[in-house]
């Protein structure tokens, strides 16, 4: 760890200000379940860290008149036990309840979920988000039993979210605060596939602050999330699939499915969504649309796997979505 | 001379009782002390700079800006230029600084000049590792050539366990200080009799000039014997240092690189059974790595425990491997080779459609011990309900969830290594019992002090233990699971060569001689005659200004029948293994163990319980994932070298084998043997239940989808 100056503001403005035009000048830090990993490891080295923690206007989760607002320093926990998500949002309950550390669930924040770096092993070792040495991906010829099945360019590492596949099947936008104003950006466009060194894996920027999490009211619609996890202690997700139904009658009216784990981004399945369009949902129809969210998958050496995982994952979280209470 | 025989099994008042471990609130209370938890007035601290390269030959070293860094008291290079580096984590230098992270500012602040050179971190494919392969030669019994001709059934398979590490909770390191020419040594260690004579030939002292102290260790499993390059360089940095403390303990990522792991072993293996299920010949080759130095496998164990087959070829290969080197993991060899021969002979019953049950039963002549291995088969298979849940191999049931059965078996040895012990029995009646050896938190303080208590004829909270100070009597270093024999004997020789003297003392005033005496419940009477007697208290009185100090001895070569070695095991899994997602869960696991003579039937299922969770593990989750591309172990964290939680563990049933004819062999070890069978009986229920052998370990979604899909192993 390199010595920086900790900063504790107790507004978004002052807040604001002591960010620089650079990553490296200043870091948030919410929970700090992994910014700390992240300096101690040496792959985070910022002259300054700035704690969100204290700005009570980042807290809270509020009814709008479209949804919910969740502040971005609002807690795994408080989300998992808030009854507005629970009346709602069963896939939110859910990747909450895989966060499976009750210290990282008290601790950790629904931003910092969504701006979780990596767990890219290369990344983490300090070959950088590409994992690039002499010009060639090392993921490639490499150990990529974890890496995307939805590769691209260069970036073979996967989004760590666990609300991400969730917030993007559900239609949920992010605030995005700077200096100069506020901006709203879909969470499905908030990640980005790096393609170069020295690029970011979101659509944030360093002297900006995630504020709140926009997400449109899901009455009269259904939404699951199915992760698949090697064990039951803390773990990463090898796959996950969320996904929301609009529905009329016993029938989908309209489907967003989203595949998490499998890419640098979650991948919006459109031909999932397609495909379950004015069908109900039964366990054959469930296999066809896990089968087409996978289609366009590219699986490296070591991943193949995959593939099925993120199949199975879709399946079951359609099954799960319809399944009587 | 006194009877030091243990005293008749159904007569015993404190052995062979259920006590509850005396330093388990401690523990689960936090107020245990580790050598970690360490820091005397005046404490620096050191880090260690390592090497980012898997193979290469230092150039330069600079420490001039380290130096001049504030803060920093001592700058020490352990690699100069010239040296080859052989693994990734490899020691180049040492800061000791005032705090922590200055020492870690310091070691940034050193330059390194590399030669990279061409690196092999992977051992899998064999074909890779061209002169790094170092075969053994070739080793045959019988005529395995003609005997895979008559056998009516011959099976192959490929089998493989990666390398695993320790993952020791507390990870290797210490304290050391100065004091004049003297040093005190705050180690990890399972060796606290001899890792300070360790550190003094290091450092060029008498042996005795090192004072070792330790209360607790957080976990070794044999890799916590030495002093190591890193207490070696915390003695010269805090003498550089003025002598001041130096606490120097290694991070997460170089302990699970460079501070030890337990070796691979892949094999090809072929074997041949005639049609009633007698197996009749064996044929493996077999490699591993050990890391630079190569290391071995013992191949001569296999087929293991069933090593009487009569015909058998073994050739077996290490491979030299750029990776830190291998340590004693918890029963060296045994898991693995139970693995792989338990995993081969299940497919060989599986091929003759046979219960494998009944196929380890038919061929119990081929172990050393046919009847207690077939007493143990029996006895697990019972507690497992193997006659209504097993099924031939594939759980045909409708589902994706599908349930199958597995066994293996397990051999250790265990006998008690050399210790002494003291006892002082003193004119207040209090008494001290003193041995140089450690608690690895198996138990040991706890039996100790259930032998004294028995041998003495005192309440157990009369006994004070001493141990975890090498100024006490030398007691062996904890491995092999000889330390309960060892401490337990030379404590109850040296209690009863203590009572004896109190006997002398006493004889005369209860008017009889001494060896007609005995202490029980508190008071020293004549044999068989309570009103005959004097309180233990009235007694001690008796010695006026002299206090009784008796040593005991456990003598290897005649340890008089007080313990011995060699114990069985029979561990069978229950697992429900889901097939779409190739996640393995486990059901159940039981285990049947026997260890002579168990002094404490609740410490010792304790080991029995860690052992298998540490099986599990093996069997689902790990494993050291070497990078090719970087040199690095990239799942050098806690992280992605995955580990069970409570909820990934299923039940564990232990049965402790306690019967006349082993308690009358005396204590043997258990600590390993309790490990052994576990991962072996998991992927063999793995295989009964998918209907397909996952050849390479760990049974993870990757390894068991891609055997259900036909998928080559990578």
């Amino acid at each position: 760890m390199q010595a920086f100056e900790f900063a504790n503001p107790s507004t978004l403005q002052e807040a604001l200000g002591l960010l620089g035009a650079n990553y490296s000048d200043a870091n948030i830090l919410a929970g700090g379940t992994d910014e700390l990993s992240l300096l101690k490891d040496n792959i985070h080295h910022p002259k300054r860290l700035v704690n969100i923690k204290s700005i009570k206007a980042l807290g809270g989760i509020t009814k709008t008149a479209t949804g919910l607002r969740v502040g971005a320093t609002v807690t795994v926990d408080d989300l998992m036990n808030n009854a507005l998500v629970r009346a709602e949002f069963p896939s939110l309950i859910s990747a909450a309840r895989g966060i499976s550390s009750p210290q990282i669930r008290n601790m950790g924040t629904v931003g910092g979920d969504l701006t979780l770096r990596p767990r890219c092993w290369y990344f983490r070792n300090g070959f950088g988000l590409l994992a690039m040495k002499e010009g060639k991906s090392l993921v490639v010829d490499g150990q990529n039993e974890y890496h995307a099945i939805f590769p691209e360019g260069l970036a073979y590492y996967v989004s760590a979210s666990s609300f991400a596949p969730a917030l993007v099947a559900l239609g949920a936008k992010v605030k995005i605060a700077s200096a100069t104003g506020v901006r709203e950006v879909e969470v499905a466009q908030f990640f980005l596939a790096p393609k170069e060194r020295g690029q970011g894996e979101s659509d944030i920027k360093p002297n900006e602050i995630l504020t709140e999490i926009l997400i449109p009211s899901a009455k009269g619609s259904k939404n699951a999330i199915y992760e698949v996890r090697q064990k039951e202690a803390l773990d990463w997700p090898l796959a996950a699939a969320a996904v929301s139904l609009r529905m009329k009658g016993n029938s989908v009216e309209s489907a967003r499915v989203v595949l998490g784990h499998v890419g640098p981004r979650p991948v919006l399945a459109e031909a999932a969504g397609k495909l379950l369009a004015g069908k109900s949902i039964t366990e054959g129809v469930a296999e066809e649309a896990g089968k087409a969210a996978v289609a366009g998958a590219k699986p490296l050496s070591n991943n193949g796997y995959k593939v099925q995982l993120a199949q199975v994952a879709v399946k079951r979280a359609l099954l799960e979505a319809v399944k009587k209470a | 001379m006194p009877n030091y025989n243990w005293p008749p099994m159904e007569s015993r008042r404190v052995m062979g009782k259920r006590v509850t471990r005396l330093d388990g609130i401690q523990k689960a209370s936090g107020k245990a002390k580790y050598n970690s938890d360490v820091r005397p007035a005046g404490t620096i601290h050191g880090v260690i700079l390592h090497s980012p390269h898997a193979h290469a030959r230092i150039k330069s070293v600079d420490t001039s800006a380290a130096e001049k860094l504030e803060g920093v008291t001592a700058v020490r290079v352990v690699a100069p230029a010239g040296t080859e580096i052989q693994w990734a984590g490899a020691e180049i230098a040492t800061v000791a600084a005032r705090t922590e992270e200055i020492a870690h500012d310091a070691v940034r602040l050193i330059k390194v000049g590399y030669e990279v050179l061409p690196h092999l971190v992977r051992e899998d494919d064999l074909s890779k590792a061209g002169s790094r392969a170092k075969p053994a030669g070739e080793a045959v019994t019988g005529d395995p050539d003609a005997a895979f001709k008559q056998a009516d059934v011959v099976h192959e398979g490929v089998y493989g366990i990666p390398v695993i590490t320790h993952c020791c909770l507390e990870p290797h390191g210490q304290t050391v200080a100065w004091n004049g020419d003297t040093v005190e040594y705050f180690p990890s260690t399972q060796n606290v009799s001899g890792i300070g004579g360790d550190l003094a030939k290091g450092l060029q002292l008498a042996a005795g000039k090192v004072h070792v102290h330790m209360d607790n260790v957080g976990g070794g499993f044999g890799s916590k014997f030495a002093s190591d390059l890193w207490g070696l360089e915390a003695a010269k940095l805090s003498k550089a240092s003025g002598g001041k403390p130096v606490k120097m303990y290694l991070d997460r990522n170089p302990e699970q690189t460079i501070a030890g792991v337990r070796p691979s072993v892949y094999a090809k293996i072929k074997l041949a059974a005639k049609k009633d299920g007698t197996f009749t010949a064996w044929d493996s080759t077999s490699w591993m790595t050990g890391g630079f130095a190569g290391g071995g496998l013992n191949a001569d164990l296999l087929p293991y425990v069933y090593r009487q087959v009569p015909n058998r070829r073994i050739n077996h290969t290490a491979v030299s491997t750029n990776n830190g080197a291998q340590r004693a993991w918890r029963a060296p060899n045994h898991p693995q080779v139970s693995y792989i021969t338990c995993s081969a002979l299940d497919d060989l019953a599986a091929k003759l459609n046979m219960d494998p049950l009944e196929f380890f039963i038919k061929n119990a002549n081929l172990t050393a011990k046919p009847d207690v291995y077939t007493s143990q088969l029996k006895k697990a298979a019972e507690l497992i309900d193997w006659k209504n849940q097993w099924h031939p191999r594939g759980d045909k049931r409708a589902g994706v969830i599908k349930r199958g059965l597995g066994l293996a078996v397990g051999m250790w040895g265990g006998a008690g290594h050399a210790s002494q012990c003291r006892t002082n029995i003193h004119p207040d009646g209090t008494v001290e019992v003193e041995l140089g050896s450690q608690d690895l938190g198996t138990g040991t303080r706890t039996v100790i002090v259930q032998v004294a208590a028995e041998s003495l004829g005192l309440p157990m909270n009369a006994i004070t233990l001493k141990i975890g100070d090498n100024s006490l009597p030398v007691s062996g270093a904890s491995g092999g699971s000889t330390t309960v024999g060892g401490v337990s004997s030379s404590t109850r020789i040296s209690n009863l060569n203590a009572l004896e003297k109190l006997f002398e003392v006493v004889a005369p005033g209860l008017g009889v001689p001494p060896d007609q005496l005995e202490a029980v419940d508190g008071k020293v009477q004549v044999k068989g005659t309570p009103a005959k007697s004097l309180t233990w208290k009235a007694a001690c009185q008796k010695l006026g200004v002299r206090t009784i100090s008796e040593m005991g001895a456990n003598d290897q070569r005649n340890p008089r029948g007080l313990n011995t070695g060699g114990v069985s095991g029979v561990h069978m899994a229950d697992v429900s293994v889901d097939i779409e997602t190739g996640v393995v869960k486990i059901n159940k696991v039981v285990a049947v163990n026997d260890c002579g003579l168990v002094i404490n039937p609740k410490t010792a299922e304790g080991q029995v319980y860690g052992g298998v969770i540490m099986g599990i593990c093996s069997a689902l989750m790990e494993e050291r994932v070497a990078d090719e591309g970087t040199g690095r172990v990239l799942n050098a964290d806690m992280e992605f070298y995955k580990l069970a939680g409570i909820a990934d563990i299923g039940e564990i049933v232990v049965h402790m084998d306690i019967t006349p004819e082993h308690d009358k062999r005396g204590v043997v070890g258990l600590g390993e043997p309790a490990t052994i069978p576990t991962t072996a009986a998991i992927a063999n229920a793995c295989a009964n239940a998918i209907g397909v052998r996952v050849p390479t370990l760990p049974l993870n979604a990757k390894n068991v989808l891609n055997a259900l899909n036909g998928r080559r192993l990578a």
